[in-house]
């Protein structure tokens, strides 16, 4: 059980950056939602923004994917960059027919290999032909991370991707990420609350509370005080305790939800 | 026979419905089935404003309707109201202000209740070659954008990240709707047009296994309706476009019906 996990490969330092935010500041009218963030995303990497609710991580997640101008500062984006982008929440309006093997075809068609294989890689075979509106939490979760991955993107977004997951999906989930950006390659910003269940996957923790308190090593971030302060004495407590939560099983891709396992 | 009037009535309302299918699934999928309504209200004022300056009808309508789509908006960024007010505000105002503008410009007599409820026989051969036309224009323009439409419709802001054009295709989507809405108007009327889009799209969802099957059933399902619809109005001597859209309802019915009743033998089985 205690076998050692395989080091995540090292960030060449000089490699040029996919996404550069530099003191990019955005307000909503009299609002500012973030405030003069700093923030460098390089090929390969594994980044975690973590911060309590309403902290401006949705909005820090906008500007990296460029579908929000800061009002002031500057993103600047390696042109042209391929990135997927998996959502908080996706809602399938129940009147939309559409089976897994539909989605996948979005935005671009991809042959039956290629969709057989990608639902291989997140652990979730077997479900093509079902409709998606009669997924468990964590097969939508998959199905959306497969389509994202069809597009080879050098840069996947995930924004919260364990909500409506039970606490062993997501350790699973952040496993098959960190196993996903090691046989893949591509670089992975993550948005999270817990850090608990994000260590083990993420080379980076920028923790945000409308601007940049304090980022670094997951473990050096926990003990920080500033993330004391932010989380509050107790979830600090937790993490000293339990720093090495949860293991990795590396080369396997374990299914989500046990009970679908027979089928 | 046939009588002549009967026939382009007939050829006008199956090409409105076949494009209405696709479109009105769309209306269906992103829940904006009230937004097509006020469309609809707005298509009065112009009528009107149409008269007035004596330009084409059918661009008149859906230069007015295109006009509410930007208002609309441009009045949801403010974030002052909710949407469901907006839409009720405009849908009414306009609908009000055409009226009262036919008031006042006292020269125009027009058939009020033929706009309103629709009129089969002020459809004429330039109102089919216009449909026919526009329709292909607009079903080609959907066959080549659907994959965008459809992935935009999912999650606007994963599409967007993704490199759709989000924006456009929303605005595109009300310009098709507001054609539509022009196009369906001497057949339907003002106030039924939203049927031809939202009933048939309804109609055939326990059928459909795939959004492209569901805009095809669509298509055939409307212009069943129309077709029923139609007879209905001939033999029994109904108003046209209440006959339509009534025949669309039993259609739906039918359809939902079955789907039910299916769904009940299997839990008992």
């Amino acid at each position: 059980m205690d076998e050692p996990v395989p080091p995540l490969p090292a960030i060449e330092p000089s490699a040029l950056p996919l996404v550069e935010l530099r003191q990019a500041t955005v307000r909503y009218g009299r609002v500012t939602a973030v405030e003069k963030i700093s923030l460098t995303i390089r090929p390969g990497e594994i980044i975690t923004l973590i911060g309590p609710n309403g902290a401006g991580k949705s909005t820090i997640v906008r500007l990296v994917l460029g579908t929000l101008k800061p009002s002031s500062g500057e993103v600047l984006r390696k042109a042209p960059i391929g990135v997927a982008y998996v959502p908080q929440r996706l809602t399938i309006d129940p009147t939309l027919p559409l089976t897994v093997d539909r989605f996948l075809d979005l935005p671009r068609a991809h042959s039956s290999g290629e969709k057989e294989a990608v639902l291989e890689e997140v652990g979730a075979g077997r479900i093509r032909d079902r409709a998606v509106d009669v997924l468990s939490g964590g097969e939508f979760q998959r199905i959306l991370l497969a389509r994202a991955l069809l597009a080879e993107p050098e840069l996947l977004v995930l924004d919260e991707p364990a909500q409506n997951i039970d606490h062993m999906g997501q350790v699973e989930l952040y496993e098959l990420i960190a196993e996903l950006r090691r046989t893949r390659g591509c670089a992975v910003l993550l948005v999270s609350h817990d850090l608990h269940l994000v260590m083990r996957a993420t080379d980076r923790v920028v923790c945000v509370n409308g601007r940049v308190c304090c980022a670094g090593a997951p473990d050096k971030v926990g003990s920080d005080p500033v993330y004391a302060e932010l989380f509050g004495h107790r979830a600090a407590e937790a993490f000293a305790l339990y720093p090495h939560r949860g293991k990795t099983d590396a080369g396997r891709v374990l299914p989500f939800d046990g009970t679908r396992r027979g089928g | 026979m046939i009588p002549e009037f009967l026939l382009r009535a007939w050829i006008a309302g199956l090409g409105i419905a076949a494009v209405a299918g696709p479109l009105g699934c769309f209306v269906v999928w992103r829940r904006m089935a009230y937004f097509g309504d006020t469309l609809a209200h707005s298509a009065l004022l112009g009528v009107t404003l149409g008269l007035l300056v004596g330009a084409n009808l059918l661009i008149a309508v859906a230069g007015v309707a295109v006009l509410i789509a930007v208002l609309i908006v441009l009045m949801q960024q403010q974030r002052r109201l909710p949407t469901d007010t907006i839409l009720g505000i405009l849908a009414h105002s306009s609908l009000a202000i055409g009226l009262v503008a036919l008031g006042l410009a006292g020269s125009i007599r027009i058939d009020l209740l033929g706009y309103l409820f629709g009129d089969i026989l002020a459809v004429g051969w330039s109102d089919i070659v216009a449909i026919g036309v526009g329709g292909t224009a607009v079903l080609v323009f959907l066959a080549a954008a659907w994959r965008w439409f459809l992935f935009a419709t999912l999650h606007e802001e994963m599409a967007s990240a993704e490199g759709a054009p989000v924006v456009a295709l929303r605005l595109a989507l009300m310009v098709l709707i507001a054609l539509v809405i022009a196009a369906a108007m001497k057949l339907v009327g003002i106030l039924l047009i939203t049927a031809m889009l939202i009933i048939p799209a309804a109609t055939v969802r326990p059928l459909a296994r795939s959004p492209e099957e569901m805009a095809v059933l669509a298509s055939i399902a409307g212009m069943l309706a129309v077709t029923l619809g139609l007879g209905l109005s001939w033999h029994v001597d109904t108003p046209a476009g209440p006959s339509i859209v009534v025949a669309a309802l039993a259609l739906f019915l039918l359809s939902h019906g079955t789907a039910f009743l299916g769904a009940l033998q299997a839990s008992r089985r």
